[in-house]
């Protein structure tokens, strides 16, 4: 077991480190100033540039030798200090990300669980029923080859243009405040509804794909034969079956966390969600580096912190990781 | 000596399979018109032809955008680089993931151990992240930086199958039988153990051009694409800020997320038909 | 008898066809009688262990009648079969050390599977105590998970998991092919110290190897390309068979204390027919010595001393 968490950490030390390197050096390598040229790009006015500059010059600390700056750049991560938007100055840009992180939340938690744990009902009805996988395997492929953005299009023109059943856009009503109550909850949710099935539908087609191949391949192991010869009931050898089929769908768990980023961004996108995807894009177009380096940042961490969550909870669930074997290392 | 016949087989069940057939089939179709398409039109995808937002009629077969420019126009010429991006990103992440599949696979030990440390940390990274942060300083990016970048984070996938099918080879009886017989190890591979692992490449590659196209779609759509051209996620892209939908100008972006929906899925359902085809046990009895 | 089998045909369909993996194959197991049944890869042997507990697609009965303590096993029935299975009739299968889920701890998988079963675990449980005594098992294993088990451990664990009802019938499959010489030992004389102790009452070995059968075997089965070319008792069958098979099939067993230098290792020249267009007659005539036109029409499988079967049509040539 520890050998499995050691390699596990050191994975994401080694990606950790790598990432925020990165993060740190591309505007180091650039040539010219970079400070000037994010402020230059942002066009802000003169006092407001001067603050900023002298901030920034202290982060990327260019009167100070490299490796100092490298440190200062890790210590003020260490304290939460991303910096501060150009967009939205003088707003720290950790603050405005917390604003956006429940959002996301809202939308991402359920998105993923939902659509994990359904596609893994289905699929595991169409490893035992013929007629079943001849109708769900087709559609569940064409989901997964479906565009995260496109779906999303798609559900906002029939439900909410052309049917007016859903709103499509923001995450409440323009004309209410966030409260606890009632009227603004059910406003939530009502925007809620999209975004949401345009995540989880296109999921629930990977899931279900990848459920249905795990568990014939467990049907056909050699220990499903032997329940079988001595007269198991198809009940116990199909619960066996889809305990251990669910193990390597748990590892493709965490790395769908990574991958979701990208269909989250483009859903928040059609939505106007306003998750840290819809964020990042509004950075982008106000040329405000700070911002986006700032949530790239914490999108990294947040996927590196789950994945070992994730990993922490297979090493309950797979015994074989526990007693020296690797299982899905 | 099995080889002519093991070819004879699979070409036998080629022709029985209709996933195979299928989605072959209409991959094609939109290879035909990627290629003939800009030759049916006489435009460039961002002239002036009409003025904006008619719908499909039987001059503009796809209408028009909000700016005037024809959508058809626009929708061939994306498929050509939606084409493109998917066999150079692809055959990239394809190329890159055998290489290092292949090596851990066969000489597994410290080699394998650094090799498959270092395809966990690509994987784990969230490679859309990582590109925002380069894109904000490129003023200019073409087509093939697109898809080096999309091959760059998407052999993963394609390294950790070959390394499996690598490893679950090297131990079979032949290759250990052209050890014995003091084959050169280079010669082994290409002789023993490559015939064998053709098929798998083949399918790697479909899932990796299918990904590719999928991933371009996501980064075209969000802006940060090639600068110049016109692809399908551009389209999108373009009817999503121009309030397309809420102008019910359906034919602006229904025709280019369901090409790509179509293109990718029946890559998916080619895929099936085709390990059925190479994997006996799969096939219907 | 114990067990009757009767012109029991089964085929694996193929794309290609029909395999005619079985054909015609009739003969009977005495009470508490260890029957081996050996012959070369692909004769079939594996597909009459198969057949007799869990003839499932892609095998398909064709024709036959099987009967264990007087009573029919609808071995063509899947459903049916289940109320024999584990109880009348039990298979030590080949793939032993894969056999048990290796995410359950293995007690728990027993205890899961008895209930399955409805038999309870717990009035069961002294008895398997005892009988990991006589395997040399502690009964720890039971906490274990299967990937804390040597082969050899989880192979006398399977063995064990399957006599646990005493079955009238035992299948064992290839037990000793994957061990080494002093397990194959330890193995086979478990084996039949189940039998003696009674917790299973007939036992048909299968294997490749005569030596092990030389062992432990009251009588031999010898089969050939899907049919039954000799059976008798293990003295008969390997110091003076009858069947040109048996006969070559014995002499190519190296023996100890001779050497290469002395004795040459004979072969048999060619191989096995394909049984998806079987020959028709005698499955051996190709590489048989003795063959001659009334080759061409089947050999029954008839006695020609007591207990001792031969379908050949030169026996004892």
């Amino acid at each position: 077991m520890r050998r499995y968490f050691g390699r596990k950490l050191l994975i994401y030390i080694i990606t950790f480190i790598l990432a925020v390197t990165v993060d740190w050096a591309i505007p180091r390598f650039m040539p010219g100033n970079p400070v000037e040229i994010l402020i230059a790009r942002a066009g802000l006015k003169a006092e407001s540039a001067k603050l900023i500059y002298s901030y920034y010059m202290k982060a990327f600390g260019l009167n100070v030798p490299i490796w100092r700056q490298y440190l200062n750049f890790w210590i003020a991560l260490f304290h939460g200090d991303l910096g501060v938007s150009l967009w939205l100055f003088p707003q720290p840009v950790m603050k405005i990300i917390k604003q956006a992180v429940p959002y996301d939340i809202l939308l991402l938690l359920p998105a993923i669980l939902l659509s994990w744990l359904a596609g893994n009902k289905f699929g595991a009805y169409a490893a035992r029923s013929k007629w079943l996988d001849n109708t769900i395997s087709p559609l569940a492929y064409i989901l997964q080859a479906t565009p995260y953005m496109w779906l999303g299009m798609l559900l906002a023109w029939l439900c909410g243009v052309r049917l007016h059943l859903l709103p499509f856009s923001g995450a409440y009503s323009n004309a209410m405040m966030p409260s606890f109550s009632w009227s603004f909850v059910w406003s939530l949710l009502q925007h809620w509804i999209l975004p949401f099935a345009s995540l989880f539908i296109v999921q629930f087609g990977g899931w279900a794909i990848g459920m249905r191949n795990m568990i014939i391949y467990e049907l056909e192991a050699d220990y499903s034969h032997y329940l079988e010869a001595l007269g198991a009931p198809r009940k116990l050898v199909r619960s066996y079956a889809f305990h251990n089929a669910l193990l390597p769908q748990i590892t493709g768990l965490a790395l769908q966390l990574g991958a979701i980023v990208g269909g989250a961004l483009a859903t928040e996108i059609v939505f106007s969600y306003p998750g840290i995807g819809f964020l990042i894009l509004q950075a982008i177009q106000n040329h405000d580096y700070f911002l986006l380096q700032g949530s790239c940042l914490f999108i990294i961490i947040g996927v590196l912190l789950a994945n070992f969550l994730i990993d922490l909870a297979y090493v309950l669930v797979d015994p074989r990781t526990r007693v020296g074997m690797q299982g899905e290392g | 000596m099995a080889q002519p016949r093991k070819q004879n087989e699979a070409l036998y069940f080629m022709r029985r399979n209709a996933k195979l057939q299928i989605g072959v089939a209409f991959v094609f179709l939109f290879i035909i018109l990627a290629l003939v398409g800009p030759l049916l039109t006489k435009y460039q995808p961002r002239d002036y032809v009409a003025p904006g937002a008619q719908p499909p009629s039987s001059e503009f077969w796809f209408g028009t955008t909000s700016f005037g420019e024809d959508v058809f126009t626009q929708f061939v010429y994306g498929l050509r680089s939606t084409f493109l991006v998917g066999i150079v990103g692809g055959g990239l992440g394809t190329l890159i993931g055998i290489l290092i599949g292949f090596t851990a696979g066969y000489r597994g030990g410290i080699v394998d151990e650094i090799l498959n440390m270092l395809t966990n940390v690509v994987l784990v990274v969230p490679s859309l992240v990582v590109l925002l942060i380069v894109a904000a300083y490129l003023e200019v990016r073409g087509l093939v930086f697109e898809s080096v970048y999309i091959a760059l984070f998407s052999w993963p996938w394609a390294a950790r199958a070959i390394r499996a099918q690598t490893f679950s080879l090297r131990s079979r009886d032949f290759v250990d039988l052209g050890r014995l017989s003091g084959m050169k190890p280079l010669k082994i591979i290409f002789t023993e153990i490559a015939p064998n692992m053709m098929s798998y490449l083949l399918l790697t590659f479909i899932l990796q051009f299918g990904g590719a196209i999928l991933t371009a779609a996501t980064l075209d759509f969000i802006g940060l694409g090639p600068t110049e051209g016109m692809s399908l996620g551009l389209m999108m892209n373009n009817a999503t800020t121009y309030s397309a939908i809420m102008l019910h100008m359906w034919w602006w972006f229904i025709p280019p997320g369901l090409a790509i929906t179509a293109i990718v899925g029946s890559l998916y359902i080619t895929n099936v038909g085709l390990d059925e085809v190479f994997n006996p046990k799969l096939r219907e009895t | 008898m114990s067990l009757k089998v009767e012109d029991l045909t089964v085929y694996y369909q193929t794309l290609r066809g029909d395999v005619h993996a079985l054909e015609s194959t009739t003969f009977g197991i005495a009470d508490g009688e260890i029957m081996g049944l050996a012959g070369e890869s692909g004769c079939g042997k594996t597909t009459l262990g198969q057949s007799l507990i869990f003839l499932h697609p892609p095998m398909k009965l064709i024709k036959g009648r099987v009967t264990l303590d007087n009573k029919e096993l609808p071995i063509g029935d899947m459903e049916r079969m289940n109320d024999f299975r584990f109880k009348k009739v039990s298979i030590i299968p080949q793939y032993a050390m894969n056999a048990m889920n290796p995410t359950r701890k293995i007690g728990k998988m027993v205890a899961e599977l008895l209930k399955s079963r409805h038999v309870d675990f717990k009035s069961l449980l002294p008895e398997l105590k005892r009988r990991l005594d006589l395997v040399k098992l502690s009964y720890d294993v039971l906490n274990m998970y299967p990937i804390e088990l040597s082969g050899g451990m989880k192979q006398r664990m399977v063995m064990v998991l399957s006599t646990m009802l005493n079955p009238s019938l035992l299948i064992a499959d290839e037990i000793t092919s994957a061990l080494d010489v002093s397990s194959q030992k330890a193995v086979s004389e478990m084996l039949v110290q189940f039998r003696d102790q009674g917790y299973c009452k007939s036992v048909i070995v299968i294997t490749h190897d005569i030596s092990v059968l030389y062992q432990i075997a009251d009588t031999i089965l010898i089969m050939y390309a899907g049919q039954l070319a000799e059976k008798g008792p293990t003295d008969v069958i390997v110091h003076s068979s009858q069947h040109p098979y048996t006969k070559m099939l014995i002499s190519t067993l190296p023996e100890v204390g001779v050497r290469y230098v002395d004795k040459q290792l004979a072969g048999i020249p060619g191989g096995p027919p394909l049984l998806l267009k079987p020959p028709v007659g005698c499955r051996f005539k190709e590489r048989c010595p003795l063959a001659f036109e009334k080759c061409l029409e089947k050999p029954p499988f008839v006695e020609t001393d007591k207990n001792h079967f031969v379908a050949c049509w030169k026996a004892g040539a």
